[in-house]
């Protein structure tokens, strides 16, 4: 059954058409990358998702919910979990409060048993620190609970990212170049990251990637997009040998 | 580098139970004042045997000048708590606030004065008080709404106009005084009321501050979009944080009513605001135990600027210097209040924007979960001082 399904999504800034005309069926469990040169609208198409933009056309659908015109913090809970391509951490708090705060939805207590810290605040809060440290501990973060995030050294800040996004519960995770900074090294570890997490949270996965490498080496089909609109669809090996995407994309050399 | 000060300070900080009993013997305390309990003989012949000369006590607890600065000094601390929400843990930049404590005054002096029969059951105005404050959190519902769109300066003059507006519908209303205000308001505030509502003010702030809302509001002023894309209902955290804000504005408000025993719409105006500005600057933006800091330190500092007290601190001073001085600065210093006091606001956002205690708290006030939760596990403790996650 589809997880994610996108059909005939455009959407403009002012003049310009970002996203054209884009389709998406998305299976639960699958692990897809969307791949383009920059400013192909892929980010955008994040933003749409997640109702951060309204798409000017088109419907996107979580199963059977329709997504557009839903605020984010709407669609973040229904467990739809996504990073930054560039790092947005709530850089003045706490390792631990960044990944406290994305328990917000999943948070059951009332303004009133908040203001009073009755009734089922304490329970509530005692499982939120639970979840966010083993959260942490995964990411092998948790020594840093109670740093402030913006002093974490750059590779544990987009690791954080990711513990915030699991924190949200998600069944869908997107990732924006979450490879972007790394040496190969580091993105070797990474794509092995991912594929654990994908196992051990269940999830089905959305990513946009410039380092071929992690993309043909990790993703079961590719999108190629240019100029907002769709080039070319397909695994790794066909994507590989498209000879549009060749030319309007890997043609251009080392990309990142 | 441990000094011995910082020694001894964290393990104050560590004495978490110190906390209530403070507050017990302030209410202890308040309500002593307040029934001058302290104004007998026996006391008088206490002072006496340890050497304390009688008339020194006329200028302590007993005097009613330093209750009322007690009194200014509590509800300026209800004030600077409840701004902090918006202005500090939220970063917007609210002008609203003196706005909110005119209708709670308002509100809370027209139901004394003409509804509650509070001459013959004192006990009513509590619920005055609290008329007051729910009023001007009803208010602070609409003033949270233009901050959905907008932020920064454009929620600052969005705010400013708000505070205009009260003013100016208070003034056009003739039946509850027009621009001349009510006077001779019932005196009902109290030591130990006051004392009442900044226990709970803090309390509830604090509570506030340590919940997913309060982490909510935190997040909005680090980046609302993310916060937003990580679930948090920005638009209801906004709602709460307004309406808890405003809440304790119209306390304050109806206890200074009640205090001061007359109100007018000049005593709400922009300089008011700017009061409590200073005082959360001065004390340090998201912080409980700054703001009360802030207040304290302001407000004396006000009373200690008053002609009569600079006068009488500089008698020592060779009438060659003391009189021209008196002459050309003393005697107009409630003028220069209105210079020196906004530029204390320049400087202190200037040069010293966490003001006393910004982004720190004490630990007191920091409920047990969060201190052991943000702690290393492998670390030893201690490590952040009186300093905290944020
Ligand atoms: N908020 C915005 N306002 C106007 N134009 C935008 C905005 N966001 C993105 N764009 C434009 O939309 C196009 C696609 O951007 P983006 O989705 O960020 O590209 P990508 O992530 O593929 O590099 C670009 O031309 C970019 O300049
Ligand atoms: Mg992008």
């Amino acid at each position: 059954m589809a997880l994610l399904t996108a059909t005939r999504v455009r959407h403009y800034f002012g003049g310009l058409c970002a996203v054209s005309d884009f389709n998406l069926d998305l299976q639960a469990g699958e692990l897809v990358g969307i791949i383009g040169p920059n400013g192909a609208g892929k980010t955008t198409v994040f933003n749409l998702i997640t109702g951060v933009y309204r798409a000017s056309e088109g419907s996107i659908r979580l199963r059977d919910t329709e997504l557009v015109g839903k605020t984010p913090h709407q669609i973040t809970a229904l467990r739809v979990g996504r990073t930054f391509q560039n790092i947005r951490l709530f850089r003045d708090l706490s390792v631990l409060d960044n990944v406290r705060i994305a328990h917000y939805a999943q948070v059951r207590y009332g303004p009133l048993e908040a203001l009073l810290h009755l009734g089922r605040y304490r329970r509530e809060e005692q499982r939120i620190v639970e979840n966010s440290r083993r959260l942490l501990s995964i990411f092998k973060l948790d020594h840093l609970a109670g740093e402030t995030a913006k002093n974490l050294p750059y590779g544990s800040q987009r690791r954080l990212e990711i513990a915030r996004a699991l924190a949200i519960g998600p069944e869908l995770l997107l990732l924006d170049e979450p490879a972007a900074g790394m040496n190969p090294n580091e993105i070797d570890q990474l794509m092995e990251f991912i594929q654990w997490i994908r196992r051990e949270f269940q999830l089905t996965i959305l990513l946009i990637e410039h380092q071929m490498k992690l993309v043909m080496g990790i993703c079961e089909r590719i999108k190629v997009l240019d100029f907002g609109e769709t080039l070319a669809e397909g695994p790794p090996e066909a994507i590989q040998s498209n000879p549009k995407v060749l030319e309007a994309y890997l043609g251009e050399g080392p990309v990142g | 580098m441990k000094t011995r000060w910082s020694v001894g300070w964290e393990w104050l900080m560590a004495q978490r139970w110190l906390l209530p009993v403070l507050v017990a013997v302030g209410f202890v305390l308040a309500f002593a004042i307040e029934y001058d309990l302290f104004n007998n003989e026996y006391v008088r012949g206490v002072a006496m045997s340890v050497g304390i000369p009688e008339y020194t006590l006329e200028y302590t607890l007993f005097n009613k000048y330093v209750q009322l600065v007690m009194m200014y000094v509590g509800i300026n601390i209800i004030l600077t708590v409840s701004l902090n929400l918006v202005n500090g843990y939220m970063g917007e930049f609210s002008l609203a606030h003196a706005g909110f404590m005119a209708v709670g005054a308002y509100t809370a002096a027209l139901l004394t004065q003409k509804v509650l029969p509070v001459a013959a059951y004192p006990g009513l105005f509590p619920l005055a008080v609290l008329a007051g404050g729910l009023m001007a959190a009803a208010l602070g519902l609409i003033v949270a709404v233009p901050s959905f769109k907008v932020r920064g300066d454009y929620l600052a003059i969005i705010t400013l106009a708000f505070l205009m507006i009260v003013k100016s519908v208070i003034e056009n209303i003739d039946t509850i005084g027009g621009p001349r205000g009510i006077p001779g308001i019932k005196k009902l505030t109290t030591l130990p009321w006051v004392f009442f509502w900044v226990v709970v003010s803090v309390w509830v702030v604090r509570n506030f501050v340590y919940s997913k809302y309060g982490r909510g509001v935190l997040s909005i002023r680090e980046d609302e979009i993310a916060s937003d894309l990580m679930s948090v209902n920005t638009r209801r955290v906004k709602f709460l944080a307004f309406m808890v804000s405003s809440f304790f504005a119209g306390i304050a408000g109806a206890l200074f009513a009640h205090l001061l025993q007359f109100i007018s719409p000049r005593v709400f105006d922009i300089i008011k605001t700017t009061d409590v500005l200073i005082m959360v600057y001065l004390g340090g933006i998201a912080s409980i135990g700054g703001s009360i800091l802030g207040a304290t330190v302001y407000t004396v500092l006000l009373e200690l600027l008053r002609p009569s007290t600079v006068a009488a601190m500089l008698a020592w001073l060779p009438a060659v210097a003391l009189d021209p001085l008196n002459e050309y600065f003393i005697r107009h210093l409630g003028v220069w209040r209105m210079v020196i006091m906004p530029l204390l606001l320049v400087l202190v956002m200037l040069y010293w924007p966490r003001g006393i205690m910004g982004l720190r708290e004490f630990r007191w006030f920091i409920p047990r979960r969060d201190l052991e939760a943000h702690h290393r596990q492998h670390a030893h403790g201690g490590s952040h001082g009186a300093a905290h996650g944020h």
